[in-house]
C-alpha cells in the first residue's frame, strides 16, 4: 500500500484500469443482456434500471456492449503491444549488442521505415489488403509498435553496456547474448513495464479509430469505435449512444496514462533516489 | 439613449439588407446528393448518380418520365404507332438546338439509338434497344423506328436515362462535357465535390426559373445531416439518415418529402452457391427475415414491405408478403428438411448505405436465432460492384435495385444472384412481345408470383426516398420514378 503514497497518480490510475479489465472479464461469463440479440421494439431508450446505459439503434443494452467492447479493446491492444514487445525488445537487445555493426545498421534503419509511416496508415494499408477483421488490426497495431521497443531497448540496452558490471561479465566470458538476457534485460524491464502501459492505452486508441472508420472488429462483436460511428448521426436527438463508449474510451486510456505515471515514478531508479 | 439610437439604426440597416435580399427570389440552388456520378454519360454506365445530377435537366430523351412515373412526350412531340404495332413513327419538336448550338435532328435520334444497341455499346441498359430492327429518318423532324416484334414497353423503354439522344459532334468529350438539349447546361465539374449546371436560354420548352443549380457530393451521413441544418445547401435528395428526418420535420425552416421510390430492397441470394441454390434453404431464410423489424430498425419505418421484386405503387402489384412471412419455427423446419439441421454459415457482403449496414446487422442477428451463421462484410461500392455484381463471390447482399420496371433481370441468368429458371425467361419473353394491356398485367402478376415462389431473393422493402428541402423551394419531384432530380420546375417561393 505504501508504494500508492510515492505517486499520486497510480492510485486512480489502476482504479480504472482495473475497472475495465474487471468488466472485460466478467462478461466472459455475465453480462446483463446478449448484445448480440436485437430488440428493435425498445430501440433509442434513454437510461433507466433496467438499462443503466440505454439501448441503441437496434435496441441492444449500452453497458452490455460496452463490457464486451472493453474485452475486444483490451484484448486488441494487450496482442498488439505483446506482439511489439516480443519482436521489438529483442530487435533493440540484438542491435545493442552489435552496436555500428552492420546488424544494427539494418535493424534500426528498418525500424526507422516503419516509424516513418503514421501508424493508422499502416493500419489502413493491411485491412485494405487482407480485409477487415479484429485480426488485422492486432497485426496492424502490433506492426507499428515494434520500433517503440525496439528504440527504447536499444536506447537503455546501449548505457548499459559501457557499465563496470557487464564488462566485468564480459571478462569472465559470457557471449552478448547471455549479457543481454542476464544482465541488460533485466535492467530495462522497468522502462518497458512504463512504456508497454503507455502503448497500451495508444493501442486502445488505435482499436477504437480503426474500428470508428470501420477497419477493426466485424459486426456483430460489440467494439467501442463502431458505437460510436453508429451512433454519430443520432448524437442530436440520442446522446448516450455516443456518450457512453466515448467515455468509456476516455477512461480506459486516462486510466492507462495514470498508470504508465504511476508505475515510472515508482520503477524509474533515477526517480526513486529523489524521494530517498 | 445613445446606444438605443444606435441600435435601432442597426436594426434600420439589417432590415433594409433583408428587404434588398427579398426583392427578388432566389434563382440559384444548392441540391446536395449523396453519390459523385463517375463521369457525365449516361449512356455508357449503370451508374444512377449520372441520371440523378444530368436525367431530364441537360438531357432528354424522345419521351420523358413524369413526376409520378407517366411516360410524356420529350424530344418526340407525337407518334403514331403501325397496326402491327412494330413500326414507330416519331414526329420531333423544330427547333431544339443542343447546348453547342448545332440542331437536334431525326439524324441525332438515329445516332444516338444505333450508337446504343451497337455491339459495342457501352449502355448499360442494352436490353432497352434490343427489339430495334432499323431506325430510319424520314425527314429532318421524322424519325420511324422499326422493331423486330411487337413491343408494349417501347415508349417507356425510350424515357430510360440510358435512351436519350446525344449528337455525334458532341459525343467525344461527353463523359466530361455533356452537351444535351436541356433546359440546363453543363457549365462546371469540381470533382469530389460539386457540379454546376446553368440555365440554357436557348430551351425550346417553357425556361426554368432557376439561372443556376449547383449539385453537391456529401456521402456522409452525418456531415449530410450539418449541411442541411447550417444551411449550407438548400436541398439534400436521398437524405441517407432516416433517423434525423423527424428533427427536419419539426424545424420550420425545412420540408421534408418522403417519396416512393422504383427501388426494390432485397437481400440478393447467389443462387448457384450451395447451400444456397436449394430452394428449401432460400425458403428458410426468407421466412426468418423480420421485414417490420428491419424497416423499423434501419429506416426507422420509412419503408413498405414488399413480397417481391416489385413497386407496391404499381397497379399491377401483387402482395405476395404473405408467402415468406416471418416463421422462424418454419424455418428451422425447413433447414432441418433441406440437410441443414444445425444450419451453415455464408457470407453477407454490404454496400455502404445505412439500409444494407444496418438492414445487415439485423438479419444476421434474425439468421443466426434460426442457426444460419454469416460473415459481415462491410464494402465500399467500388469493391462492391468488383467482387458481388461482377464476380459473384458472395453468398448474401442487400442493394436496393432502383431501375424502374426491373423484374426483367430475373430473366438473365448470368445476372449476379444467377437465377436460371427457363419458365420465367420464357414468361419474360412473352410479356416482352404482348402488347394488350390487360394481358401485359396478368403476364407481369405471374412473374411476379414465380420469383416469389422460387425464392429467388429475400425481399425486404420499397426503399424510402426522404428529400429535406427549404420549406420555401417548390416543384422538387417527391417520388423516384427513375432515378432524376428534375429541377426544370422548381422555384423558390417569395
Amino acid at each position: 500500500m505504501s508504494l500508492f503514497l510515492y505517486s499520486r497518480t497510480l492510485l486512480p490510475g489502476a482504479f480504472l484500469t482495473l475497472l475495465f479489465a474487471g468488466a472485460a472479464l466478467l462478461s466472459l461469463v455475465w453480462v446483463p443482456y446478449d448484445p448480440t440479440v436485437l430488440d428493435i421494439a425498445n430501440k433509442i431508450k434513454s437510461p433507466s434500471w433496467a438499462h443503466p446505459f440505454g439501448t441503441d439503434q437496434f435496441g441492444r443494452d449500452i453497458l452490455s456492449m460496452i463490457m464486451v467492447g472493453a474485452r475486444t479493446s483490451i484484448a486488441v491492444a494487450l496482442v498488439a503491444v505483446g506482439i511489439g514487445m516480443l519482436v521489438g525488445v529483442p530487435l533493440g537487445l540484438a542491435a545493442a549488442a552489435r552496436k555500428g555493426g552492420l546488424l544494427d545498421e539494418v535493424i534500426m534503419r528498418m525500424n526507422d521505415l516503419v516509424f516513418a509511416f503514421p501508424s493508422l496508415l499502416i493500419a489502413v494499408m493491411i485491412t485494405a489488403v487482407f480485409g477487415a477483421s479484429a485480426l488485422n488490426a492486432i497485426i496492424a497495431i502490433g506492426i507499428f509498435n515494434i520500433p517503440v521497443f525496439a528504440r527504447l531497448t536499444r536506447g537503455t540496452a546501449l548505457s548499459l553496456w559501457s557499465r563496470d558490471y557487464i564488462m566485468a561479465a564480459r571478462v569472465a566470458g559470457k557471449g552478448p547474448a547471455r549479457i543481454s538476457l542476464e544482465h541488460i534485460l533485466p535492467n530495462v524491464a522497468n522502462l518497458l513495464i512504463v512504456q508497454g502501459t503507455i502503448q497500451f492505452s495508444l493501442g486502445i486508441l488505435a482499436e477504437a479509430g480503426l474500428s470508428y472508420v470501420g477497419l477493426g472488429a466485424q459486426p456483430p462483436t460489440a467494439s467501442w469505435g463502431r458505437m460510436l460511428a453508429d451512433s454519430q448521426t443520432m448524437i442530436s436527438f440520442a446522446p448516450h449512444l455516443a456518450l457512453f463508449p466515448g467515455l468509456a474510451i476516455l477512461l480506459t486510456v486516462l486510466g492507462l496514462n495514470l498508470l504508465g505515471d504511476g508505475l515510472r515514478d515508482i520503477l524509474d531508479p533515477k526517480l526513486r533516489r529523489v524521494r530517498a | 439613449m445613445r446606444l438605443r439610437k444606435f441600435g435601432s439604426g442597426l436594426i434600420s440597416v439589417l432590415a433594409l439588407a433583408a428587404s434588398i435580399g427579398m426583392a427578388h427570389a432566389k434563382s440559384d440552388i444548392i441540391v446536395a446528393m449523396q453519390l459523385e456520378p463517375p463521369h457525365l454519360d449516361p449512356t455508357s454506365a449503370a451508374a444512377g448518380a449520372i441520371d440523378s445530377v444530368l436525367y431530364s435537366n441537360v438531357f432528354e430523351g424522345l419521351t420523358r418520365f413524369g413526376p409520378d412515373g407517366s411516360v410524356n412526350p420529350g424530344l418526340a412531340e407525337s407518334w403514331t404507332i403501325s397496326e402491327d404495332g412494330k413500326t414507330y413513327t416519331f414526329n420531333l419538336r423544330p427547333g431544339v438546338m443542343f447546348h453547342d448550338g448545332t440542331e437536334m435532328t431525326a439524324e441525332d435520334v438515329k445516332f444516338s439509338l444505333e450508337r446504343a444497341r451497337a455491339d459495342d455499346s457501352a449502355n448499360a441498359q442494352k436490353a432497352l434497344f434490343a427489339g430495334i430492327e432499323n431506325v430510319e429518318v424520314v425527314d429532318p423532324q421524322t424519325v420511324k423506328v422499326t422493331l423486330s416484334a411487337p413491343n408494349g414497353s417501347f415508349l417507356f423503354n425510350m424515357a430510360w436515362g440510358d435512351a436519350v439522344i446525344v449528337a455525334p459532334e458532341s459525343i467525344e468529350n461527353i463523359k466530361s462535357n455533356p452537351v444535351g438539349t436541356g433546359a440546363f447546361k453543363f457549365s462546371n465539374w469540381v470533382q469530389g465535390d460539386r457540379i454546376e449546371l446553368e440555365k440554357n436560354a436557348d430551351y425550346w420548352g417553357e425556361p426554368t426559373k432557376l439561372d443556376k443549380a449547383t449539385f453537391k457530393f456529401i456521402s456522409d451521413p452525418t456531415a449530410a445531416f450539418a449541411a442541411v441544418m447550417a444551411e449550407d445547401v438548400n436541398a439534400f435528395v436521398g437524405f441517407p439518415a432516416p433517423e434525423n428526418l423527424p428533427q427536419f420535420e419539426a424545424d420550420p425552416r425545412f420540408q421534408v418529402l418522403v417519396g416512393s421510390t422504383e427501388g426494390e430492397t432485397i437481400l440478393s441470394t447467389n443462387n448457384k452457391l450451395p447451400p444456397l441454390d436449394n430452394l428449401n434453404v432460400r425458403k428458410a431464410i426468407a421466412h426468418a427475415i423480420d421485414r417490420q423489424a428491419i424497416i423499423d430498425g434501419a429506416m426507422f419505418g420509412y419503408g413498405t414491405p414488399i413480397g417481391t421484386h416489385f413497386a407496391p405503387h404499381n397497379p399491377d402489384y401483387v402482395d405476395l408478403t404473405a408467402n415468406s412471412k416471418y416463421d422462424p419455427e418454419l424455418s428451422k423446419k425447413l433447414l432441418t428438411e433441406a440437410g441443414h439441421p444445425d444450419g451453415f454459415t455464408t457470407t453477407l457482403k454490404l454496400p455502404p448505405p445505412s439500409y444494407a449496414r444496418r438492414g445487415g446487422e439485423i438479419i444476421a442477428a434474425q439468421l443466426r436465432a434460426v442457426g444460419i451463421e454469416t460473415e459481415i462484410t462491410n464494402l465500399e461500392w467500388a469493391q462492391w460492384l468488383e467482387q458481388v455484381f461482377k464476380g459473384k463471390d458472395y453468398g448474401l447482399t442487400i442493394v436496393s435495385h432502383t431501375e424502374p420496371m426491373d423484374i426483367g433481370i430475373y430473366a438473365r441468368p448470368d445476372y449476379y444472384f444467377q437465377y436460371d429458371s427457363p419458365e420465367f425467361q420464357k414468361l419474360f419473353t412473352d410479356l416482352t412481345a404482348e402488347n394488350d394491356p390487360e394481358k401485359r398485367s396478368e403476364l407481369l402478376k405471374k412473374a411476379q408470383e414465380m420469383i416469389s415462389n422460387d425464392y429467388v431473393n429475400g425481399y425486404l422493402f420499397q426503399l424510402a426516398f426522404p428529400t429535406v428541402a427549404n420549406a420555401k423551394i417548390k416543384g422538387l419531384w417527391e417520388n423516384q420514378p427513375t432515378q432524376a432530380t428534375d429541377l426544370t420546375g422548381v422555384y423558390w417561393e417569395d
